[in-house]
């Protein structure tokens, strides 16, 4: 399979403050096209700005994104984000909630279709109250796939669910990509999870890119297997790494607060 | 079948205290220990609507008392309810309009009974411009609450799914506001009722108020009672009403389902 679905994504010198914070400093990025990347990183860093900024949700205070070396100018249609918490609307349908913003005719055909690649074909005319968390995040997979993704979004969409349904979902996600070959660009904060699915892993620190770690490992990669334990111990370890900064910025800034008040 | 009588019981306890206190009204007044000059026996006021709706005097003041109730309504909702999503969806339209509304909600309507008889004299104008200005308020104020409430989440997902403009209202502003509207409706028609009441008792010409305050010149209790309960019923009716589209119009909602 060639890689024509996959977007091209170029991110050059990107910055955004919010007021006098700096959240992304110059950052540098390429995604290639139907490339797995997965993001790491420290609560606060960075992340979720940088996924809404990619998805065009925000604009950058400085610096550029091409995508399939277009500027970016806020909505990308072929770019798609499956949010942390599911975002279904609790008065539509799943087969409506899937079908949003479609314009085709036979978008019915096309949601009842992406409903069947998650698994919930059946419960396309159930309103998502009924459903559980994991079959609701799986409805939101859905969505962004209806929409034949060029780029898939995903901001800790598997965060809230118990470890043998994320694991389900992580294969699933593995499958649909390894046929549809988009690009994904993955936040989590589960290092195994990003060994298992990424071919990079990126950590994002102080609004930057601290590490780039390619995984050759094969797929479907095995949890056990060594170098998939060190991989992940090496990462995680990394993104410890300046936990004892953290406790003297968090005590810096309390103490500053302090002054304030 | 079980099921079935369950269901059947389930239906008749709320009636077993209003049905438990009409017995005794009724031993009451029959025994003699309340004079029918402060209460007539409720077979009195039975008596008393099968006579009036014989002489097609019920029905007409009922009808004329509904019909003022709906143009009233439909007048003071349309307004509030467009009122209320324009100031909720616009901040520009918000900040021009809305403490001009809100200080005029802070004078109690019936308050403006003799300037509203000057303005319009005591035809039906006046009346259904008192129901009107009643129901505007609950319902502005909810119609307004329920859309700036809709979850920005929500918003922010459908913008990113390609819906604006009238597709963006229709399928997430107004069905996540519908909830908020429709407890304003509810509040609205208590208002409606209430105002007409009090508009019909002082503006005399015709309907179920005009009917009350026209027995209590006759003294004929029985007829200011069967006002009072034809005015009951029809805020029961409206309310049902409401209740029933809500179970219809919320039924995606957990909390709306029947049990
Ligand atoms: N709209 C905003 N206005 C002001 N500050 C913001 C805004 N959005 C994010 N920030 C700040 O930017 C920083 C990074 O936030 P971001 O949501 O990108 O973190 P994150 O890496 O996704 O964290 P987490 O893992 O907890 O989701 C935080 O300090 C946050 O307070
Ligand atoms: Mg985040």
């Amino acid at each position: 399979m060639n890689r024509t679905n996959g977007a091209d994504v170029k991110i050059m010198g990107l910055t955004k403050t919010y007021g006098q914070k700096a959240v992304l400093q110059d950052l540098d990025l390429d995604i290639a096209p139907g490339e797995f990347v997965a993001i790491v990183g420290r609560s606060g860093g960075g992340k979720s700005t940088l996924l809404r900024l990619i998805a065009g949700f925000e604009q950058p205070t400085d610096g550029g994104i091409l995508v399939d070396e277009m500027p970016l100018k806020r909505r990308n249609k072929t770019t798609c984000t499956m949010f942390q918490n599911d975002r279904l609307l609790p008065w539509q349908r799943v087969l409506d909630n899937v079908g949003i913003g479609l314009q085709q005719k036979n978008w019915r055909q096309l949601a009842q279709q992406a409903l069947e690649q998650v698994g919930l074909g059946d419960r396309a005319h159930e309103f998502p109250s009924v459903l559980s968390g994991g079959q609701k995040q799986r409805v939101a997979l859905a969505r962004a796939l209806v929409r034949n993704p060029h780029l898939l979004m995903l901001d800790e969409p598997l965060g809230a669910l118990d470890a043998l349904t994320r694991i389900e979902m992580q294969r699933l996600i593995e499958q649909i990509w390894q046929k549809q070959q988009f690009s994904v660009f993955l936040i989590t904060h589960d290092v195994e999870e990003a060994v298992a699915l990424g071919d990079r892993v990126l950590l994002i620190e102080h609004g930057q890119i601290a590490l780039d770690m390619p995984i050759p490992l094969p797929r479907p990669r095995q949890r056990k297997s060594q170098a998939f334990v060190t991989l992940s111990e090496d990462i995680l370890e990394r993104v410890m790494g300046d936990s004892s900064d953290v406790v003297n910025t968090a005590s810096k800034e309390s103490l500053e607060t302090a002054h304030a008040c | 079948m079980q099921r079935g009588t369950k269901e059947a019981i389930g239906k008749f306890v709320p009636w077993i205290l209003p049905i438990v206190l009409l017995i005794l009204w009724q031993m009451l007044v029959k025994f003699g220990w309340l004079s029918t000059r402060v209460l007539p026996a409720p077979s009195d006021v039975v008596v008393a609507g099968i006579r009036l709706a014989q002489t097609g005097e019920l029905s007409r003041n009922l009808m004329i008392s509904t019909i003022r109730a709906i143009i009233g309504f439909s007048i003071g909702g349309v307004i509030g309810f467009a009122l209320g999503l324009l100031n909720g969806v616009s901040r520009p339209a918000e900040k021009a309009l809305d403490t001009s509304v809100q200080m005029i909600r802070n004078i109690p309507h019936l308050a403006l009974i003799p300037l509203v008889i000057l303005w319009f004299g005591i035809g039906e104008e006046s009346k259904i411009f008192l129901v009107a200005l009643g129901v505007f308020f609950p319902i502005y104020l909810n119609t307004f609450h329920g859309v700036r409430t809709v979850n920005p989440e929500l918003i922010e997902m459908a913008k990113s799914y390609g819906l604006r403009g009238w597709n963006l209202f229709s399928k997430v502003i107004f069905p996540s506001a519908l909830g908020s509207i429709l407890v304003g409706v509810r509040y609205a028609l208590g208002i409606m009722w209430l105002t007409l009441i009090v508009a019909e008792t002082i503006t005399l010409d015709s309907g179920i108020g005009y009917m009350a305050m026209n027995a209590r010149e006759f003294m004929q209790t029985d007829v200011v009672v069967l006002s009072i309960l034809m005015y009951a019923m029809l805020g029961k009716l409206a309310d049902s009403i409401t209740r029933t589209l809500e179970k219809k119009w919320l039924k995606w909602n957990p909390n709306y389902q029947s049990v």
